[in-house]
């Protein structure tokens, strides 16, 4: 088994006057790929979000612990800069910054990934070519004007160029054409291959699942991490839905009260 | 943006709360002091002896002589519109001196200014950008003129660049410079034009003549070192048919406790089919009052373009003017303004439409935060005579806190039925789901809120020559820290 490069125990969050989630534990080891299910409204999104340390949700208990270092408390830029990315469902458009711009900029502020003008030029070259993208986009302002499906292609060329060692991908799938998909599913594969990073997709779509190879798969239902099992979950959820998982939960919140 | 060398060096502390909270920067790129010692410096207060000091001392012909004086008199007259604009009971002027000279003669070789000045400007990086990017250059510390050159074969062109005191001694340019001066702002304009008539010094006298195309701009800087001071410099630039011309005027000081005043006056004749972009990166220091009048007549099928990022002084009131005076004539506007803690910066455009089928374009931006107000002014006028004549005009402000403010007043008075005009004004806020997402990408919440000032600015930074734009990324970025409270 692979060391843990992500640990959440014991996780209980919320906005200021609503809990959302409940005592969460969940590990994802270096290099695995984890897919998180659940209805709408279960709590995935705002999962990914205080695990990033999104300062909309406040964690009542419980920590969050990201290669070896305790990062519950610690602001979204330290975060990121420790190898924590999070690709948004709808990422934010910024007027009058050129992608170019700011690509160099958030690539050029870690240590690691310094590099010349010229060879980071290169580089932004063959990520954009991979994912068939159109080098015009350098110089439009980031995410400004872009369609859905572009604006997924610029989460997965940051994705490859910050190369960080944790991706959560929420709903990246969503809203997404055929062609868009296939595109973001092979920003996926390279993000898996070129930089054994490790993956936290945040979905309630299999589709996009069928090229991963899925280490483990966990089940959100109303807050509750309520199961947890191998990638054949996945076709089970995709046959039978998350009835069951509902089920069980609204039966063991039931038996708490009782208790 | 992203290639600037100081990025990484220092990371901000992250405080309990994991809050990025950043050191005070070091502001000596513009907030440093010269001595005065050895200087010139006529007594604080406004009298006829004072103004014919000054005119003796410039050895002027009679006629400017009795504009001077007929202006302090013009000054003393009119009073200031009550209950308009910002305060300035601050401002005292029998507490400003009015003139103040290093003693030095004008040079035309950086070696032949005074060492402390000239470090002054190479601090500001003007003899590099002069070397690099530019025609020509001015530059006035205090009330005069210390340096001033032009390119040989600029030069060569007719092209004239020099101060208006040396232009008056020309009998070649004497009547130029009086059949132009003070006609378009009139001293009884308001009662600082008439202050300004009364007291100039300095400032430039540029020539372009017909058709000539200059491929650099010619620059002028203004700094005002002396405390307790006023700066009166006067830019007269004709720009003679057919010809185009980019004239660049930065300006800033140092801060002192005391007021600081600027009262300047520009004014651009642009003949027919001319082209004139005149771009100003002001960055006066928070003691400075700044209350500048700039004013362009533009002929037919002419254009002037103003680019416009106001960042420093106290108090501004600021409001350039284009008269289209010449059919098919173009304005266009870019400016943005940011106003900080105890600034108040009351801004804006104007513009005249008399000619047919004009074209005006204004695009204002404002940044306000801790406590920092902004106001915008526009004034569309448009005349009998311009027929389909076009005018729109957009305001865009952004506010950082609560604590600052914003206001746009538009005035509009449109005498022509084909004419169209228009008007939009937005405010906003930087989102926490920007400031978010930024910060996930590895940017701390400074530098987030920093990049998107710096997007928001970004359309009027680009109409700026490189190394300016950069200056006003810095200013935009020097500004921005500690901005998180």
């Amino acid at each position: 088994m692979a060391s843990e490069l992500l640990t959440i125990s014991g996780l209980s969050a919320g906005t200021e006057d609503k809990p959302i989630l409940h005592d969460i534990d969940l590990s994802v080891g270096a290099g695995e790929t984890h897919v998180l299910m659940g209805p709408n409204g279960a709590g995935k999104s705002t999962l990914g979000h205080v695990i990033m340390g999104d300062p909309v949700y406040k964690v009542s208990s419980g920590t969050v612990t990201f290669d070896g270092q305790d990062v519950t408390d610690l602001a979204p830029d330290r975060r990121s800069l420790a190898g924590i990315f999070l690709s948004y469902q709808a990422p934010v458009e910024v007027p009058g910054v050129p992608l170019y711009s700011f690509l160099r900029t958030i690539c050029q502020m870690r240590p690691e990934l310094k590099t010349t003008a010229r060879k980071f030029r290169q580089r932004v070259g063959q990520i954009m070519a991979e994912l068939d993208m159109d080098e015009s986009f350098l110089t439009r302002e980031l995410n400004v004007g872009f369609s859905g499906g572009e604006k997924k292609k610029v989460e997965m060329l940051q994705l490859l160029l910050l190369r960080p060692k944790l991706a959560i991908l929420d709903e990246t799938d969503s809203g997404l054409d055929v062609d868009a998909l296939s595109i973001v599913s092979k920003g996926i594969e390279a993000y898996r291959r070129d930089c054994d990073g490790a993956l936290l997709m945040i979905t309630h779509n299999t589709r996009i699942l069928e090229r991963l190879n899925v280490d483990r798969t966990h089940v959100m239902v109303r807050g509750h991490l309520v199961a947890e099992g191998p990638a054949s979950m996945i076709d089970d959820i995709d046959r039978n839905g998350f009835g069951a998982y509902e089920d069980g939960l609204a039966a063991s919140q039931g038996e708490k009260v009782e208790a | 943006m992203a290639d600037e060398k100081d990025r990484t060096n220092a990371r901000p502390e992250v405080d309990e709360r994991g809050r990025s909270k950043v050191q005070d920067v070091d502001r000596s790129l513009y907030d440093f002091v010269k001595s005065e010692e050895g200087y010139e410096r006529y007594a604080d207060g406004l009298t006829p002896d004072i103004v014919r000091s000054i005119s003796a001392k410039k050895d002027e012909p009679d006629w400017m002589l009795k504009m001077r004086l007929e202006a302090l008199e013009r000054f003393h007259d009119i009073d200031m519109a009550p209950n308009w604009g910002p305060d300035t009971s601050g401002l005292n002027m029998d507490d400003i001196s009015t003139y103040v000279s290093p003693k030095t003669k004008q040079a035309r070789d950086w070696n032949d200014v005074p060492a402390d000045i000239k470090d002054t400007f190479e601090r500001l990086g003007i003899p590099q950008a002069e070397r690099d990017s530019l025609a020509g250059v001015g530059a006035q510390y205090d009330s005069e003129i210390v340096y001033h050159n032009m390119r040989e074969e600029v030069a060569k062109q007719g092209v004239v660049y020099t101060t208006i005191e040396d232009a008056i001694h020309d009998p070649q340019w004497e009547p130029v410079v009086r059949k132009y001066f003070g006609t378009l702002i009139p001293m009884t304009d308001h009662k600082f034009a008439a202050l300004h008539y009364a007291v100039w010094s300095g400032g430039s006298f540029v020539y372009v003549p017909e058709g000539v195309s200059l491929d650099y701009p010619l620059q002028s800087y203004f700094r005002l070192n002396a405390s307790g001071a006023g700066q009166f410099e006067h830019t007269l630039i004709v720009v003679e048919p057919g010809a185009n011309l980019h004239f660049i005027e930065g300006c800033s000081a140092p801060k002192y406790y005391e007021a600081n005043l600027h009262a300047g006056a520009v004014e651009l004749f642009v003949g027919d089919g001319a082209r004139l972009r005149y771009s100003t990166i002001e960055n006066w220091s928070k003691n400075m009052y700044n209350l500048n009048t700039k004013r362009a007549r533009v002929g037919a099928d002419a254009t002037m373009e103003w680019v416009s990022g106001s960042f420093g002084s106290h108090v501004s009131y600021l409001y350039p003017t284009t008269i289209l005076q010449g059919d098919r004539s173009v304005c266009e506007y870019t400016g943005i303004t940011f106003s900080g803690a105890n600034q108040d910066l009351d801004t804006g455009c104007k513009v005249i439409l008399n000619g047919r089928d004009t074209r005006a374009s204004m695009s204002a931006k404002s940044i306000s935060k801790d406590g920092g107000v902004n106001t915008f002014r526009s004034s569309v006028v448009v005349g009998r005579h311009a027929d389909n004549a076009r005018c729109t005009v957009s305001c865009q402000s952004l506010m950082l806190d609560d604590i600052s403010r914003s206001d746009t007043i538009p005035a509009m008075d449109v005498r022509n039925r084909t004419a169209s005009v228009g008007h939009e004004a937005t405010i906003g806020r930087i989102s926490d789901d920007t400031i978010l997402y930024l910060m996930s990408r590895g940017c701390s919440e400074e530098e987030a809120r920093t990049m998107v000032v710096n997007g928001f600015a970004n359309p009027v930074s680009k109409e700026l020559p490189l190394e300016y734009a950069v200056e006003m990324n810095n200013l935009i970025k020097l500004e921005m820290e500690g901005a998180i409270g």
